[in-house]
C-alpha cells in the first residue's frame, strides 16, 4: 500500500501535543530545571549541577519523614484493605432499601473534602468542646493530639480509615456482586466452609478490584497532606510531618526552590517505584495461583 | 439412591412456583425433567438438592426423611447452566476438591481424578485454569467435579444450553455413556424434547409449575396424557385442530376429513381435538393412505437439514415437516399430507382419548 503524505494530519495531533505539554511535560521540566539551579531571585540563577540532589539524599529530616511515611502508608493498607473486605462481605445484597441505605452511608465520607475531614476530627478530638476528646477525658484517658505524638499519629490514621475505607468496601462490594449465585450454591453443595468460599471463590473474583484498591490507597496515603496540616500542621514536633508536609515547608516556608524541586523529583520517583513494586507483587501472586 | 418426593410444593410470597407433586426416582435411573423456561425445573431441582426447603411435602432419600436437612449434609452433586469451577484452582485441583473434602488419600485422589478427566476427555488440560479453557471444556471440568464426588444423586440443570451447537451434540452423545455406571440417580433438566428423546430413561414433563406426566420417555412421548403435555414434548409444538368424530371418519374444522384408523375406531361420536405432530404432516406424499390438506404458506423455516412449513388453512395454522432444505414463497399455495394412522385424539378438555399404536423399543427410530 502506498503511504499517503498529508501534512494536515498534524492538525489532528497538535491538540493532544499541546494538552500533554502544558499539563505534564512543561511543569515537570520546570521542576527539573529548578532542581539544578540555585535561585536567588528573578533572573538571578546559577547552575549547580546535582548539588541539590545530594543535599536531599543526605537530609536527615527527610529520611525521618520518609520512614514515617512508609510506616503510615503500610498501616493504612493493613487496616483499610481487610476492613474494607470485611465490610463488603457483610453488606446486604440484592435490590432492597437496606442495600441502598448502606451504599449511601458508605459513600458519604467519600463526598467530604479533605480539609473538612481534617476540621471535623480536629474539633471532634478537642478535649474541651469535642465529643471524642471529652469522652476520653471523662473515662480518664488524657487524650491530646496537640502535645502527644502518638495521639496525633493515631488521630491522623483513624481519620484516613474513616475517610477512605468506604472506597475499598465499595470496590470490593462491586467485585462480590459480579459473582453469579450459582457459585455459592455449588460451594454449598460441595460442603465448602465459609473460609473456603472466601479463599477460593470470593478472593480470586475480587482480585482485579483489590489491585486497584491497594494502588489507589497506597498512592493517596503516600501523598497525604491536608489532614495532618489541618490537625496539627505536622506536629507535635515533627511527628506527623510526612513527605508532602516537609516538601511544602521547604518550598513555601523556607523558599528553598532548588532543593524542593530536587525533592519533588525524588518523591515522584519513590511513588512510582513503590507503585510498580506493589503492582508487580500483586499480579505475580495471581499468576503464582495459576501454576 | 432412591429419591422420593411426597407432595412437595414451593411457594414464594403469593406465587406458587411449584404445585404439589409426588415422584419416585429409582437408584441408578436416568431422569429427564422436561419443560419450557419457568416451568419449575430449577425450582424442583433445588428442592431435590436441598438448596431450598419445600413449603409443603416431604423429601426422602432411601426412605429417610431429609426435608429440612441442609445441602451440606446431603449426598448430591450438581452441574449448572453456567460453567461453575473454582476460578483460582487448576482443572486438576477443581476435580480433586470434592475428594479432598472427603479426606481420601493422595493416590486414590490422583487415580480418580485422572480416570474421570480421561472419561470427559480433558486430561491434557489438567494443569490449566478454568478461564484458559473453552466453554465446552469448562463444562466438562464442572461435570467431572460433580461425577468424581460419587454422590448418590446427580443433578444437571440444562448443562448444555450455553454451549454451541456442535459441542452440545458431541457432549450430549457422550453423557448417556458417562452416566451409565448404574449407581447414581441422575436428574437432567432440559427445555428441548429432542434432548429428552436422545437421552432416554424416564421423563417428567413440567408446565407452569405443575407436573403433567411422568414415565418412561418413550411412553410419555407416544402417549402424552394431555394436550399440554403433548405440546411441551413436541418441537415444533403439535398441530391441534378442533374436529368432530363420526363412526368412520373424523372431520377437522377446516373441512379436511380423515378416515379412522385402528387406534381411533370405536370411539364415541362427538366433538374432540385432533393433534398431529409436524413429522406426520408431510409435503411429500409417501403413501396413498395420506390425506391431502391444502393451504397457503405463512412461513418456512429451516432447521438442520429439514424444513418446517407453516401454512394457513382456513383459520388454523399448521406446521408440516419436509425432508431437506427447501424454500417456499410466502403466500404460495401448498398441499401437505396428513397420516391418519398417526393422529392423536384428545377430548375437548384436552385429555388423551386415543394415541397411535407404537412398538415399545422403537424409540430410537423416531428420535
Amino acid at each position: 500500500m502506498d503511504k499517503v503524505q498529508d501534512n494536515r494530519a498534524w492538525f489532528l495531533i497538535i491538540p493532544v501535543f499541546l494538552i500533554v505539554a502544558f499539563s505534564a511535560v512543561v511543569p515537570l521540566m520546570t521542576v527539573v530545571n529548578y532542581s539544578v539551579q540555585e535561585i536567588f531571585g528573578p533572573g538571578q540563577t546559577f547552575f549547580v549541577g546535582t548539588e541539590w540532589f545530594e543535599a536531599v539524599l543526605k537530609d536527615d529530616r527527610l529520611h525521618d519523614a520518609l520512614v514515617r511515611q512508609i510506616i503510615y502508608s503500610l498501616a493504612v493498607l493493613l487496616i483499610e484493605i481487610p476492613l474494607g473486605i470485611l465490610i463488603a462481605l457483610g453488606m446486604p445484597g440484592g435490590r432492597s432499601a437496606k442495600t441502598s441505605l448502606t451504599l449511601v452511608l458508605l459513600a458519604l465520607p467519600l463526598l467530604i473534602p479533605f480539609n473538612v475531614v481534617g476540621t471535623i476530627w480536629q474539633i471532634f478530638g478537642r478535649g474541651d468542646i469535642g465529643l471524642l476528646g471529652a469522652t476520653f477525658r471523662a473515662i480518664g484517658i488524657d487524650y491530646n493530639y496537640t502535645n502527644n505524638s502518638a495521639h496525633a499519629w493515631i488521630t491522623v490514621l483513624v481519620m484516613d480509615v474513616w475517610h477512605w475505607t468506604s472506597l475499598v468496601a465499595l470496590l470490593c462490594y462491586a467485585g462480590l456482586q459480579s459473582i453469579p449465585p450459582a457459585f455459592y450454591q455449588a460451594a454449598k453443595i460441595d460442603g465448602a466452609s465459609k473460609w473456603a468460599v472466601f479463599r477460593y471463590i470470593q478472593l480470586p473474583k475480587m482480585r482485579g478490584v483489590l489491585i486497584i484498591a491497594v494502588l489507589l490507597r497506597f498512592m493517596d496515603s503516600f501523598m497525604i497532606y491536608t489532614e495532618p496540616f489541618v490537625l496539627t500542621g505536622g506536629g507535635p514536633g515533627n511527628s506527623t510531618t510526612f513527605l508532602s508536609q516537609y516538601l511544602t515547608q521547604m518550598a513555601v516556608g523556607q523558599f528553598d526552590i532548588g532543593k524542593a524541586a530536587a525533592f519533588s523529583i525524588v518523591y515522584f520517583l519513590i511513588v512510582l517505584l513503590f507503585s510498580f513494586i506493589f503492582y508487580t507483587i500483586i499480579t505475580r501472586t495471581g499468576e503464582g495461583e495459576k501454576k | 439412591m432412591t429419591l422420593t418426593l411426597e407432595g412437595v410444593a414451593k411457594r414464594v410470597g403469593a406465587e406458587q412456583h411449584l404445585h404439589p407433586l409426588s415422584l419416585e426416582l429409582q437408584p441408578g435411573s436416568f431422569n429427564v425433567l422436561l419443560g419450557r423456561t419457568l416451568a419449575g425445573k430449577t425450582t424442583l431441582m433445588r428442592l431435590m438438592a436441598g438448596l431450598d426447603a419445600p413449603t409443603a411435602g416431604r423429601v426422602l432419600e432411601n426412605g429417610k426423611d431429609v426435608t429440612g436437612k441442609s445441602v451440606r449434609h446431603r449426598d448430591v452433586a450438581m452441574v449448572y447452566q453456567q460453567f461453575i469451577n473454582y476460578p483460582a484452582m487448576t482443572v486438576y485441583d477443581n476435580i480433586a476438591s470434592p475428594l479432598r473434602r472427603q479426606g481420601k488419600d493422595k493416590a486414590e485422589i490422583d487415580a480418580k481424578v485422572r480416570r474421570t478427566a480421561a472419561m470427559l476427555r480433558i486430561e491434557p488440560y489438567l494443569d490449566r485454569l478454568p478461564a484458559e479453557l473453552s466453554g465446552g471444556q469448562q463444562q466438562r471440568c464442572a461435570i467431572a467435579r460433580a461425577l468424581v464426588k460419587g454422590a448418590g444423586l446427580l443433578l444437571l440443570d440444562e448443562p448444555l444450553v450455553n454451549l454451541d451447537y456442535k459441542l452440545r451434540e458431541e457432549l450430549r452423545a457422550e453423557l448417556r455413556d458417562i452416566f451409565a455406571d448404574g449407581k447414581t440417580t441422575v436428574v437432567y433438566a432440559t427445555t428441548e424434547p429432542q434432548e429428552a428423546l436422545i437421552l432416554g430413561g424416564n421423563v417428567t414433563v413440567l408446565h407452569e409449575g405443575r407436573m403433567l406426566q411422568t414415565g418412561a420417555t418413550g411412553d410419555v412421548f407416544h402417549t402424552p396424557a394431555s394436550l399440554e403435555c403433548a405440546q411441551v414434548f413436541s418441537d415444533p409444538p403439535m398441530n391441534v385442530v378442533d374436529a368432530i368424530l363420526t363412526n368412520d371418519r373424523v372431520a377437522l374444522s377446516d373441512g379436511t376429513s380423515l378416515p379412522l384408523s385402528a387406534h381411533d375406531r370405536n370411539l364415541p361420536a362427538g366433538p374432540c381435538k385432533v393433534g398431529i405432530r409436524a413429522n406426520h404432516l408431510t409435503v411429500l406424499r409417501r403413501s396413498e393412505r395420506l390425506v391431502p390438506v391444502k393451504g397457503k404458506v405463512a412461513l418456512s423455516e429451516i432447521s438442520g437439514s429439514e424444513t418446517f412449513v407453516h401454512l394457513r388453512h382456513g383459520d388454523t395454522t399448521l406446521v408440516a415437516r419436509e425432508e431437506g432444505v427447501h424454500s417456499h414463497p410466502i403466500g404460495s399455495d401448498i398441499q401437505v399430507y396428513a397420516d391418519p394412522d398417526r393422529i392423536f385424539v384428545f377430548s375437548t378438555a384436552g385429555q388423551l382419548v386415543a394415541a397411535p399404536n407404537w412398538r415399545r423399543g422403537a424409540l430410537r427410530n423416531i428420535a
